[in-house]
C-alpha cells in the first residue's frame, strides 16, 4: 500500500475517534450513574458551598467561605499553600459588603 | 478529479518521504508539538468539566450563607441572629449550618465535618466520602473512631460511603447527627457555625443582604452567585499555574514559528532548486510544503486532543493530580463528566494549524520563487 494511503487511513481514523469524541461525552452525561445522581442529590440537600479540590487549608477546601485574609493563617512563613492557592484568581467583590 | 487526486496522493507520498529522511527532527518537532496541543487540550477539556460540576454541585448551595466576623476571623453565628434575619421581608427560610474541620492526628489528612437533620443520619452513625474511606481504610459497617474536644473518644459507625463520583463535593466529608457534631467539638449549643438564608425573589438578594449588614455589622453575607463566581474563576487564564502552562504553550508556539519564518535550511533550499529543476512547478513544490505543515500540524492536533480526553476523562488527569495535591492528605479523584466545548477545540485548532501551516509556506514560496540555479547553488 501507498505510504500516502497509509497516512491517509491513519489520519482519518484519528479524525474518526476525534468526532466521536462529543458523541462519547453525550453518552457518558446521560448515562452517568444514578447512584451517583442520588448522592448528588443527597449533597445538594446538605447546601454544600464549595468544591473538594484542596483539602490542606481552610481556605483551599472552601474557597467561597474563606476569611478575606486568608493566606498567612498557618504560619509566619506560609503566604499560602502552593500549587492549590495559585489556581484561582481572587474574587473581587462588586457588593458593597461589610 | 482522479488527476488531481492522483497528484496530491504522489505529493503526500513524497512529502512523508521527506519527512522520513530527516525523521529524527521531525519526530521531535512532532512530539513537541504534540506535548503542547495534549497539555492545552487537558488544560481546556478539564477547566470546562470542572466547571459544569461545579456549576450543577453549587445549584444546591444556599441563597446565602450569613458568616459572623470576630476580630477579622469567623465566628460562631447566636440563634436569635437566625431569629431576626426570618423576620426580614423576603427571607423565607433560615438554616443554621453546623461544620467545622477534623485534624486527624493518625493520618496529617483534615476533614469537613457536617451535622445533618436528616433522618437517616442517628446519633453514633456516620455518612462518609470516599477520600475518607480510603485514608482511613474503612467500609460500612466500620467504626470511625474519632476524638472529642475534651479528648473522649467519639465512635461512629459508617451507614454509607459516598461514591467517588460524588469525590469532587464530598472526599473528605464526614456527615453526622447534630448531636454527636455537639459532642465532638464541644460545641456550644444556641449557637451555628453559619446561617443558610433562603430569599423568595432572587433579585432581591443583594437588598436582603445589605439589610442583614445593616441589622448585624459584624455579619457577613456571601451571595450565592458569589460562590459560583468563586468557582467559574478557578483556573483562570491569570491564574498562576495556567498562566504558566499557557505562557509555556506560546513560547513553544513562537519557538517553531521563528524557526519555520526564518527560513529553510541549506537541504531543504536545495531540495526546492533541484525539484524545480527537474520540472516542478512553484505551486507543486508550495503543495508540498503544505502537505509537510500540515502532516505535522494535523496529526500533532488530533492526537494531542484525542490523547488529553483519554487523560482527563479515563484516566482522571494523574498529570494535573501531582500540580493540584499539594499538601493535601485526602484528593479526590476527579471522575469528570466529559464536556466537550467545540468553540475551544476551534480556537485550539486555530491556534495551532493554521500558523504552523502558513509559517511552513512563506519561506518556502520565497525560495520556490528563485531560479533554480541559484537555489542549488545557495
Amino acid at each position: 500500500m501507498r505510504r500516502s494511503v497509509k497516512y491517509l487511513l491513519f489520519t482519518v481514523a484519528i479524525l474518526a475517534i476525534f468526532l466521536l469524541l462529543p458523541l462519547h461525552a453525550h453518552y457518558i452525561q446521560r448515562h452517568s450513574g444514578d447512584e451517583i445522581k442520588l448522592q448528588m442529590t443527597k449533597l445538594q440537600r446538605l447546601h454544600v458551598t464549595d468544591l473538594c479540590l484542596a483539602t490542606e487549608a481552610r481556605y483551599t477546601r472552601h474557597l467561597a467561605l474563606a476569611d478575606r485574609h486568608a493566606p498567612f493563617q498557618e504560619h509566619p512563613l506560609a503566604l499560602e499553600h502552593f500549587p492549590s492557592g495559585s489556581m484561582i484568581l481572587p474574587n473581587l467583590l462588586t457588593r458593597d459588603t461589610p | 478529479m482522479n488527476q488531481a487526486l492522483e497528484r496530491h496522493l504522489n505529493i503526500l507520498d513524497f512529502t512523508l518521504a521527506s519527512l522520513l529522511r530527516r525523521r529524527a527532527k521531525n519526530l521531535s518537532l512532532l512530539a513537541i508539538y504534540l506535548l503542547v496541543v495534549f497539555m492545552l487540550a487537558s488544560l481546556a477539556f478539564f477547566v470546562t468539566a470542572l466547571k459544569k460540576e461545579a456549576t450543577i454541585i453549587l445549584s444546591g448551595a444556599p441563597d446565602m450563607i450569613v458568616q459572623r466576623l470576630m476580630a477579622g476571623r469567623q465566628d460562631l453565628v447566636p440563634a436569635d441572629y437566625a431569629v431576626e434575619i426570618a423576620k426580614i421581608r423576603g427571607v423565607t427560610a433560615v438554616r443554621p449550618r453546623l461544620w467545622g474541620y477534623y485534624y486527624d492526628a493518625l493520618n496529617g489528612a483534615n476533614y469537613t465535618i457536617m451535622a445533618s437533620e436528616d433522618p437517616a443520619v442517628v446519633p453514633g452513625s456516620a455518612t462518609i466520602g470516599a477520600g475518607v474511606a480510603k485514608a482511613r481504610n474503612l467500609a460500612v459497617g466500620d467504626l470511625l473512631p474519632l476524638i472529642s474536644y475534651d479528648k473522649s473518644p467519639v465512635m461512629l459507625e459508617i451507614n454509607s460511603i459516598y461514591p467517588h463520583g460524588a469525590d469532587l463535593a464530598a472526599a473528605d466529608l464526614i456527615v453526622i447527627s447534630p448531636d454527636d457534631f455537639h459532642q465532638l467539638f464541644n460545641f456550644p449549643g444556641g449557637q451555628a457555625t453559619d446561617l443558610a438564608v433562603t430569599v423568595r425573589n432572587p433579585k432581591e438578594m443583594s437588598t436582603v443582604a445589605a439589610k442583614i449588614a445593616g441589622t448585624f455589622p459584624d455579619s457577613r453575607p456571601i451571595l450565592k452567585s458569589e460562590i459560583q463566581r468563586t468557582y467559574q474563576s478557578i483556573f483562570d487564564w491569570r491564574g498562576g499555574m495556567t498562566l504558566i502552562l499557557l505562557t509555556s504553550a506560546l513560547i513553544s508556539f513562537i519557538i517553531f514559528a521563528w524557526d519555520k519564518a526564518t527560513g529553510l535550511s541549506a537541504d531543504e533550499r536545495k531540495e526546492i532548486g533541484i525539484l524545480k529543476s527537474i520540472g516542478w512547478e512553484t505551486s507543486d513544490v508550495l503543495l508540498l510544503k503544505f502537505w509537510e505543515g500540515l502532516v505535522i500540524s494535523l496529526t500533532a492536533f488530533l492526537l494531542g486532543v484525542v490523547l488529553a480526553y483519554g487523560h482527563v476523562f479515563l484516566l482522571s488527569a494523574p498529570l494535573f493530580a501531582q500540580a493540584l495535591k499539594g499538601w493535601s492528605v485526602i484528593y479526590p479523584r476527579f471522575q469528570l463528566v466529559p464536556v466537550v466545548d467545540a468553540y475551544q477545540l476551534s480556537v485550539l485548532f486555530f491556534l495551532t494549524v493554521v500558523p504552523y501551516t502558513t509559517a511552513t509556506i512563506i519561506p518556502c514560496w520565497r525560495a520556490a520563487t528563485i531560479d533554480p540555479d541559484a537555489a542549488m547553488r545557495y
